[in-house]
């Protein structure tokens, strides 16, 4: 199901995740969040932008266990645990991070 | 108990789907809290070859997906030196790939162990399950 | 009349190699593709098969030594063609071998 975000329309796959990652830009990210009732607070851009940064080094959106470790090196032990997480993002930091953040779905996230 | 696994990766990069797939199934699979490690032989070693870039043929380019097999706490990758030699290559022409120890204040330490034949033959022979690529 | 051969498979993992070299003669074409480009390393351990032939033309598909990692590391007198350069060399050649 396609987007729209900034005037522009963003192809997606069927779960919702962007078609093209290249494509991506903030507000593709503020629209999937509107979407599922979500309002993006700076808490949550620090995750799509690490998960963004993650990506750009390794080719792979990280599994949730390894961005909860590499959150807490990055952002603080305070942080880098799954309750802080899975408060910011309900569906679960892996998946619902990862589609704002125009990546694919964590490789072994079934 | 974590049982030994061990992945053993004999094929080239790019020519076969055999590289990517494996390291996909590492990834999955690294999340079974299991001692993991990873051997490369043959042709396998052209996998970590540093300065890979595949824009040119359209396909993607994994190779950087190898530096991030520490956070997935696979830190044992054994490298065997004849087959490294028989290609001209060296460890110098290698990624050099890292894990950092949290428990040491994120101390980087060598992921990688250039080994003979004969010392891989008994890395071979402590493990539980060996998978093939 | 000269043919083109083209090869696809790492020298370490079959035979393909052997068997284009077996038959291909003074004047031809070899042109290393894919996991073939590995046999134009520089120091490996089937190095001597290129050196000791004569009159064959060694040629490397540069997107494939790229994509490898090992444009730097081909030995000497190996060339290094793009899609382009493959297309004149069919073009060059009467025939094509493609050695699988």
């Amino acid at each position: 199901m396609p987007i729209e975000a900034n005037g522009k329309v963003f192809e997606t796959d069927e779960e919702g995740y962007l078609s093209n990652l290249n494509e991506w830009e903030p507000a593709v990210a503020t629209a999937m969040a509107e979407a599922e009732d979500c309002t993006l607070t700076d808490e949550h851009w620090d995750i799509i932008n690490f998960l963004r940064e993650y990506y750009e080094e390794y080719q792979i959106a990280p599994a949730v266990r390894v961005l909860t470790k590499a959150v807490g090196k990055k952002l603080g032990k305070d942080k880098g645990n799954s309750k802080y997480l899975y408060e910011l993002f309900p569906y679960g930091p892996g998946k619902q991070a990862c589609k704002y953040a125009g990546l694919p779905k964590p490789t072994g996230c079934v | 108990m974590a049982k030994k696994f061990m992945y053993i990766n004999r094929k080239a990069p790019y020519g076969t789907i055999y590289a990517l797939e494996s390291l996909e199934v590492v990834l999955i699979g690294a999340a079974f809290d299991q001692d993991v490690s990873l051997a490369f032989i043959g042709d396998g070693v052209y996998q970590l070859t540093k300065g890979q870039d595949t824009k040119a043929i359209g396909q993607k380019n994994f190779s950087p997906v190898y530096s991030a097999l520490g956070d997935y706490e696979v830190t044992k990758i054994y490298i065997e030196k004849e087959s490294l030699e028989e290609r001209g290559l060296t460890l110098d022409d290698l990624q050099h790939l890292v894990w950092e120890d949290e428990d040491e204040d994120y101390a980087e330490k060598d992921s990688i162990r250039l080994v003979s034949r004969a010392e891989l033959a008994d890395v071979l022979d402590e493990q539980d399950v060996l998978l093939s690529f | 009349m000269s043919l083109l051969h083209t090869v696809n498979k790492s020298p370490f993992e079959s035979n393909t190699l052997d068997a284009c070299l077996n038959l291909a003669k003074s004047g031809s074409t070899v042109l290393l593709i894919e996991d073939g480009v590995y046999a134009a390393t520089s120091g490996n351990a089937v190095a001597d098969k290129i050196k000791n032939t004569s009159g064959i033309n060694f040629c490397v598909l540069g997107p494939d030594a790229q994509a490898r990692g090992i444009e730097g590391k081909l030995a000497e007198g190996i060339k290094v063609v793009d899609y382009e350069g493959f297309v004149d060399l069919v073009a060059e050649h009467d025939a094509v071998q493609a050695w699988l």
